[in-house]
């Protein structure tokens, strides 16, 4: 436990000592134990390594660390060897003797355990090399891997609250909310709106107390990243917040972290208490008469509680339904006192502005959006992972260079940004610059950054399909043209991709979008018609083709397709008809196969477990 | 069960702002929320009954019906989406014979999907009891059934 650190001075000197019982030349072996390498099994290896380096008397001249998300979630279990950075990718659980004695003990390189570039075949020891990272500026992530989300030390040790420090002994609260403006960060969780011009606004507002609110609800069904910033970082966070609360005149903040979420609620309650010994979190923080204390809360998994006057509702124990915002938050907000509240992102920036500067910070991005983002790079795509780049890269870049491709040379089709209030993007708009502005022009939006990528299999009116649905079922029921347009939208989906559609459709989805946009008390509703436009938008061909031809181009549709063999491909190896459930698949061996369509049900399977391709969905 | 309540409460001091957790502690407790658990939350927080249930009935994490010996999650979030999970939670629904979101006759089996797990890497995943099984097909999801309802049957489940 550490006793409370009462200056500045006394900070520096604590990180200082911190520092200097590090040395940077001795070997550290960090594992990733994010939500994702965890999933491998990676506790495993955690334990195996632990037990190696007490067999070998190593414990104490091998540092090992676990850590957060790295991003490569793609490839782990992951494992980091530092001095010199050398980086394993799925690694094995039962590699951790092989890698102490080999790459740690003696500097060889177990070449199994590299990463091969899929596309140009060629091999990356260092982990700065690999492409994944090479393109990326991972400013607020590439510090997930150099703490154990659970130890305040590593964090001091980088620096950490050095901002903090900074922010109560040298700075007015209006000195770090004019900083906050000119380094313009707007809001990462959806709307992007400026945080300094909210704090200024929460700091002006009558009432007392005034509250803080860290929205970590991520309610977007494809999106990460707030996750594994609060789970691998969390100090971070923390500092963030604490120098929100100074800048805004807040004794009280409040963490609404999503119940799906154990490891981020047990991380972060871990640093509140290490920040609370500390003397970073609590009475007088910093020996500087400043208080400010925070509480966690876990949300009941709604997507509406993401909503800010909703979430305020669930922090107050009632159920999540947004009011009509006739008062901003920043005057009447959580128990109608003056709230400000921000995403973990937003938060985990502040440090930054405040410890490098406003003007440093502005000189990254394009000239609406400063910094970067982090964005969750999913679906069809070879590098699946957690990517930071400077607001302003294309599309392209992302999906490409760091993402690498499509997966078995497909063709890229369409990204999906912005979550269920966003839109699907066309091939055409690749070499866009990605912000805030030039997303909403082309009728999506940033949202939280969830980027989830498409292929030619992917069916476009599949996905309008997929996020109204979705909506349908979140969507709290409070006025009409919400509740019943989406359900009514849905329908009509629904009837199109079975066929059912008729030529009008289109043009009637389109006429509700709008009048639903205009119904809607908060931006579920109003946001809601977002994948269902831009479908239409870009993808009206595919529309006609189900509503015309009672076709799925991309062979999804169940309903407008058949599965039949490819007497070409076929090769006769009767794995199709082994796991077909109804029999309708069969064949002798080593001669061609046929589908029987009166028993197909269209599960899927045959495909699935063709190794020729031979299956063909029309 | 009143006790195992009145002592949930007390971890969050009696506090009404924490009814969600204390519910979803509750009900990690008892696996749902029996109506007697219900009461008690009632009569010791202080909440009427009927806001209780307002809460309750909002949120879908819970559950006023009692849950299967496994607890069989499917992830639906966008990227589980498009990597093919609805035919995977079709094949899971049909084997079992039941509705997403439902529970077998003999309480042996609990059906959901949820969004993003956080995992997507993994995508397709399906998650029993608590433990992740990652880039499912519709195959592997039929083969981790076949293995539970071995183990779980009691007479003559066998296929
Ligand atoms: C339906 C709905 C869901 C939302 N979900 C989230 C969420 O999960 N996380 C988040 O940070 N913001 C979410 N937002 C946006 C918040 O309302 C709010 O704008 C944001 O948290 C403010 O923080 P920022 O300015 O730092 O982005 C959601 C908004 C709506 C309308
Ligand atoms: S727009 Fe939809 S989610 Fe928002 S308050 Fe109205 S009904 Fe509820
Ligand atoms: S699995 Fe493919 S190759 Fe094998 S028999 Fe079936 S269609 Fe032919
Ligand atoms: S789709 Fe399913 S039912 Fe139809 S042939 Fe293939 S395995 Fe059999
Ligand atoms: S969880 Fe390990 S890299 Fe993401
Ligand atoms: S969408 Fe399934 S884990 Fe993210």
């Amino acid at each position: 436990m550490m006793s409370k650190i009462k200056s500045f001075d006394e900070l520096k000197s604590v990180q200082e000592r911190l520092k200097a019982g590090r040395d940077p030349k001795k070997p550290c072996i960090t594992v990733c134990v994010g939500t994702g390498c965890l999933a491998y099994g990676t506790q495993k290896l955690v334990d195996s390594f632990r037990e190696e380096l007490a067999k070998r008397d190593l414990t104490g001249r091998i540092d090992f660390r676990t850590s957060g998300c790295h991003g490569f979630c793609e490839r782990g279990p992951m494992v980091v060897i530092s001095p010199e950075k050398v980086f394993y990718q799925r690694v094995g659980l039962m590699d951790a003797g092989e890698i102490i004695d080999k790459t740690v003990l003696k500097g060889e390189i177990i070449d199994r355990l590299l990463y091969v570039d899929p596309q140009t075949g060629e091999k990356y020891v260092h982990e700065d090399d690999v492409p994944f990272y090479k393109k990326q500026t991972r400013l607020v992530f590439g510090l997930n891997s150099k703490v154990d989300p659970q130890s305040m030390e590593d964090y001091l040790a980088i620096g950490g609250y050095s901002a903090l420090g900074k922010a109560l002994t040298t700075m007015k609260p209006e000195e770090i909310i004019q900083e906050v403006i000119k380094a313009n960060l707007r809001g990462r969780g959806g709307g992007g709106f400026p945080a300094g011009w909210k704090w200024d606004e929460t700091r002006k507002a009558k009432g007392e107390p005034k509250y803080i609110v860290c929205n970590a609800d991520e309610g977007d069904p494809g999106a990460y990243m707030d996750r594994s910033l609060t789970e691998g970082n969390p100090h971070l966070v923390l500092e963030g917040m604490i120098i929100g609360a100074y800048a805004i005149g807040s004794s009280q903040g409040y963490i609404y972290v999503r119940n799906e979420y154990p490891l981020a609620v047990k991380n972060i309650h871990i640093a509140m208490r290490q920040a609370r010994e500390a003397g970073l979190l609590g009475e007088n923080i910093l020996g500087t008469g400043f208080s400010f204390d925070l509480k966690i809360n876990r949300g009941g998994g709604a997507f509406v509680c993401g909503e800010s006057s909703a979430l305020f509702a669930s922090l107050e124990g009632r159920a999540g339904e947004p009011r009509a915002k006739y008062i901003h938050a920043t005057d009447k907000g959580l128990y109608d006192k003056p709230t400000n509240l921000n995403n973990v992102e937003t938060w985990a920036n502040v440090p930054f502005i405040i410890e490098r500067g406003a003007d440093w910070y502005a000189s990254i991005g394009t000239a609406g959006s400063k910094g970067t983002k982090i964005f969750s790079l999913v679906g069809k795509i070879n590098n699946t992972g957690l990517v930071e780049v400077p607001m302003g890269t294309t599309l392209r870049e992302i999906v490409f260079d760091i993402g690498g491709g499509i997966p078995e040379g497909r063709k890229f089709k369409a990204i999906q940004t912005g979550g269920p209030s966003g839109g699907c993007i066309p091939e055409k708009y690749l070499d866009m610059r990605v912000d805030f502005d030039e997303l909403t022009k082309i009728g999506s939006m940033m949202g939280s950054g969830g980027m989830i990528v498409m292929d030619e299999r992917n069916c476009m009116v599949d996905m309008a399909r997929y996020f109204t649905n979705f909506l349908v079922s979140e969507s709290c029921g409070k006025c009409v043209p919400c509740r019943e347009g989406i359900r009514r939208m849905r329908d009509i989906l629904v009837d199109i991709t079975e066929g059912k559609g008729r030529e009008e459709d289109v043009d009637l989805l389109e006429k509700m979008a709008s009048s639903i946009v205009d119904g809607s008390l908060c931006a579920l509703g109003s946001s809601a018609p977002n994948p269902v436009l831009s479908t239409i938008r870009y993808f009206r061909d595919e529309y006609m083709a189900h509503i015309k031809e009672k076709r799925c181009p991309a062979g999804v549709c169940k309903d407008l397709i058949t599965y039949s063999v490819d007497p070409e491909k076929c090769t006769g190896c009767t794995l199709c008809a082994k796991v077909c459930p109804t029999g309708a698949a069969s064949g002798e061996r080593k001669k061609v196969h046929a589908i029987d369509p009166t028993k197909c049900t269209k599960c899927g399977a045959c495909r699935e477990s063709c190794k020729f391709e031979a299956i063909i969905v029309r | 069960m009143e006790e195992k309540v009145k002592e949930i409460i007390q971890r969050y001091s009696g506090d009404k702002s924490y009814l969600v957790p204390i519910l979803q502690d509750v009900q990690k407790e008892f696996n749902y929320l029996p109506k007697d658990a219900l009461y008690a939350v009632s009569t010791h927080l202080s909440v009427p009954v009927s806001r209780v249930y307002e809460v309750v009935t909002f949120y879908k994490a819970f559950s006023l019906k009692p849950k299967g010996r496994y607890q069989l999650s499917l992830c639906m979030g966008t990227a589980c989406h498009v990597r093919g999970g609805e035919l995977i939670a079709r094949n899971v629904a049909d084997t079992l014979g039941i509705k997403e979101g439902d529970t077998t006759a003999d309480l042996e089996f609990s059906f959901e999907t949820v969004g993003c797990l956080g995992a997507c890497a993994l995508g397709p995943i399906l998650v029993v009891n608590g433990e992740y099984h990652g880039h499912m097909n519709i195959a592997k999801s039929t083969k981790i059934l076949k293995k539970l309802g071995k183990k779980g049957a009691t007479d003559d489940e066998q296929d």
